[in-house]
């Protein structure tokens, strides 16, 4: 075997001998250059692989997230009678709050559509939500005056309509899921005859805690608490990190000590999240006794997370700050706290900062470690401060997602899409920080 | 000649010439300078005198700037570097057990081999020095020092236009004198240069050169260079080092007509550097 393949390489070079350097660099040059293209076309496939990976998932999302944007809803006339209600112009609030605003819907569409039966008049009442009530109260509230008035308004819809209103309605009968029975489906078109039906801009969705009602659910709640949760981690973990980057770049000995923590923290980096809950669980609430579900204890489990993330980038931040300033500033006789506050911080901080809100970014994201703390849990109220129990957006986008009706669907992607336009302006800071910080030298 | 045969004329090598001088304002005494384990100088004794330049010349790796940076400590920084022997600032040793390198920096200047100005304006470049030593008590009297420290290193009719505008904006030559204006703006008694002019042009070299030799009516200045065109422009006084040894130390014009040593006259007559 090893003959013949010697007499080739020796035909070989005899013929390529024969050759100026000229002729064997033109020669291999085609070779080159077609790698070079090959090379080139592997890069732009692997982009475009990428970028249509990205277009599927925003249309997809934005596709289905849309429309919890919109909320249909049925106008209403209706007279606030104040005998049946109990109350006067100058009833107080709390006998506003306990008024009887379901009986007194329910006797107006029994009185407009008449029901036949009881079971026709249950049916009825399941097209329109159990928040309607909910509404004229809050209107009652800002306006005591209206009782014995006539009002028109938007009265919500259960969220089986909402769906079957904005997605099913072209759709023929038995195409559609049966959740609404023939009868129901007549008033509807009695009612879009009348055009009275339509959709219009979901606010409840931006002003409401979650619900177990879809068309009365919001992602309030989970904002703020998302708002609160990242306001403590950025307070913890911005001045801890930096500090201990600062240390650990410029002022801690080189010895074995250090070197270890160095290791650990680029270890603490890549520990899933999870560990991260656990760990919060076992110290912040059996240890410290901090509450459950509380922004303050989301808040201190995501700066354990966060840490590594910002120690590293800030000690890599520090590193690139060109020796030459440093010498220079030894050189005149500053001191190791002058060298370092005046000028090594200065030119780290926009890697600093990049670093954190990259580091943040991370943490409104995450909802593995905040399951473990209890902010799974289902919480109507909009949490006031860092120590009431609140959800995050991605915990409440968990929550939703396991919910069986088609609405919490929808209000998923919708809560994703306000989710990824967060971590869009979020990114987005990072960038701008950076180039408006970053000074030549 | 190779290194082999170099090596042979300086091994256990006593500096010939006039290292000693009377009117001293450094004096090095068997200063011996290790990173980690390798030495990088051999028992370097050498004076300096008061209100002269002395050049420090060699082929590259010869610890000619190691041993400058011996001079104002600058190699603490460097953690594995370690200095043995004594360096006497007008008599005190600045390697004692209670010296502050800070107060001593401010003594003994630098001016590096790259400009380097902070990326801040040409004022705060040279007001920073001052300010961090407590050494204007005003606006104005701070005003002063930077308008003093601009002129001696001829820069201020350059830039007194645009004192605000960043340092890192002027050429190659000018940062080079906003770093001297700063470094002498502390009011330091030694200035040490090292390779200053090594990234600047004929002519900003010239200015530099210039420079140098109206900043010794003031300041004693230790110069390394690789140019021995410059040394002899601006030196009164030559150190020759040779693989971290100081091979010889004669004034100027003794070095670059009848120096005394083999390798000395190898290097200047440019038969190896």
């Amino acid at each position: 075997m090893t003959k013949p393949t010697a007499n080739t390489m020796t035909n070989n070079f005899e013929k390529n001998s024969g050759l100026t350097t000229r002729d064997k660099v033109e020669k291999s040059l085609a070779r080159r250059r077609a790698k070079e293209t090959r090379f080139r076309l592997y890069g732009m496939a692997s982009v475009l692989f990428g970028v249509l990976c990205l277009i599927a998932l925003f249309t997809d999302i934005a596709s289905k997230g849309t429309a919890a944007f919109k909320q249909t809803s049925l106008t209403t006339s209706i007279t606030l009678d104040g005998d049946y209600l109990n109350l006067t112009k100058d009833s107080t609030v709390d006998e506003i709050r306990f008024a009887n605003f379901d009986g007194l819907i329910k006797r107006h569409f029994a009185k407009e559509m008449k029901p036949k039966s009881r079971s026709d008049k249950r049916e009825l009442f399941k097209l329109l939500s159990s928040g309607a009530g909910w509404q004229i109260q809050e209107m009652l509230i800002a306006d005591p005056t209206l009782v014995n008035s006539s009002i028109t308004f938007e009265l919500l819809m259960d969220d089986d309509v909402d769906q079957w209103f904005k997605h099913d309605r072209q759709l023929s009968t038995a195409e559609t899921n049966d959740r609404l029975s023939d009868k129901q489906l007549n008033w509807l078109s009695q009612w879009i005859e009348q055009d009275r039906l339509d959709t219009h801009f979901n606010t409840l969705f931006f002003t409401n805690g979650d619900s177990r009602e879809p068309e009365l659910a919001g992602i309030h709640g989970a904002i703020k608490g998302t708002l609160l949760t990242l306001m403590v981690t950025l307070i913890l973990s911005f001045p801890i990190g930096i500090a201990a980057a600062i240390y650990l770049e410029e002022f801690a000995p080189r010895n074995k000590l250090t070197e270890i923590v160095e290791i650990n923290i680029n270890n603490l980096a890549a520990v899933p999240s999870i560990i991260f809950g656990l760990l919060g669980m076992a110290i912040f609430i059996n240890i410290f006794g901090v509450s459950r579900s509380t922004p303050l204890l989301g808040g201190l489990v995501l700066t354990l997370m966060t840490l590594p993330t910002i120690i590293i980038s800030a000690r890599a931040a520090i590193k690139s700050v060109p020796p030459s300033i440093r010498e220079a500033a030894y050189g005149l006789g500053a001191s190791k706290n002058q060298v370092v506050f005046h000028h090594v911080l200065p030119l780290a901080m926009p890697g600093m900062l990049t670093g954190t809100i990259i580091g943040m970014a991370q943490a409104l994201g995450e909802t593995a470690p905040l399951l473990m703390i209890g902010m799974v849990a289902f919480v109507v109220d909009v949490p006031g401060f860092i120590n009431d129990p609140s959800t995050v957006l991605p915990v409440q986008i968990f929550l939703w997602s396991d919910s069986p009706e088609r609405a919490f669907l929808e209000r998923t992607s919708g809560a994703i899409l306000v989710l990824l336009s967060f971590l869009i302006v979020m990114n987005t800071t990072a960038v701008i920080l950076r180039r408006r910080l970053e000074r030549r030298w | 000649m190779n290194d082999t045969n170099s090596m042979k004329l300086i091994e256990n090598h006593k500096t010939t010439g006039e290292p000693f001088s009377k009117d001293v304002k450094i004096s090095a005494r068997n200063v011996d300078v290790f990173y980690g384990e390798k030495q990088a100088i051999y028992d370097a004794s050498l004076d300096i005198g008061k209100n002269e330049v002395i050049a420090l010349i060699g082929p590259s790796g010869c610890g000619k700037s190691t041993f400058l940076r011996t001079l104002n400590r600058m190699n603490d920084t460097i953690d594995i570097c370690r200095v043995k022997g004594d360096i006497l600032l007008d008599n005190e040793n600045i390697y004692g057990a209670h010296v502050d390198t800070v107060p001593l920096r401010a003594r003994v200047g630098m001016v590096f081999q790259k400009p380097n100005p902070f990326p801040k304006s040409i004022y705060d470049n040279v007001a920073y020095g001052p300010r961090i030593h407590g050494l204007a008590q005003s606006r104005v009297e701070l005003d002063e020092i930077v308008e003093k420290s601009l002129k001696r290193a001829g820069l201020w009719n350059e830039v007194k236009d645009r004192l605000h505008a960043p340092g890192t904006g002027l050429s190659g030559g000018q940062q080079q004198r906003l770093c001297i204006a700063r470094t002498i703006a502390v009011d330091p008694e030694v200035i040490l240069m090292d390779e200053p002019c090594s990234a600047l042009d004929p002519i900003a070299t010239a200015k530099i050169e210039e420079l140098i030799d109206e900043l010794r009516e003031k300041y004693t200045i230790a110069i390394v260079t690789h140019s021995m065109q410059q040394a002899a422009r601006v030196s009164q006084r030559t150190a020759y080092f040779h693989l971290g040894q100081l091979v010889e130390v004669n004034p100027t014009e003794k070095v670059f007509t009848k120096p005394e040593h083999k390798l000395t006259e190898a290097y200047i007559t440019g038969r190896f550097g």
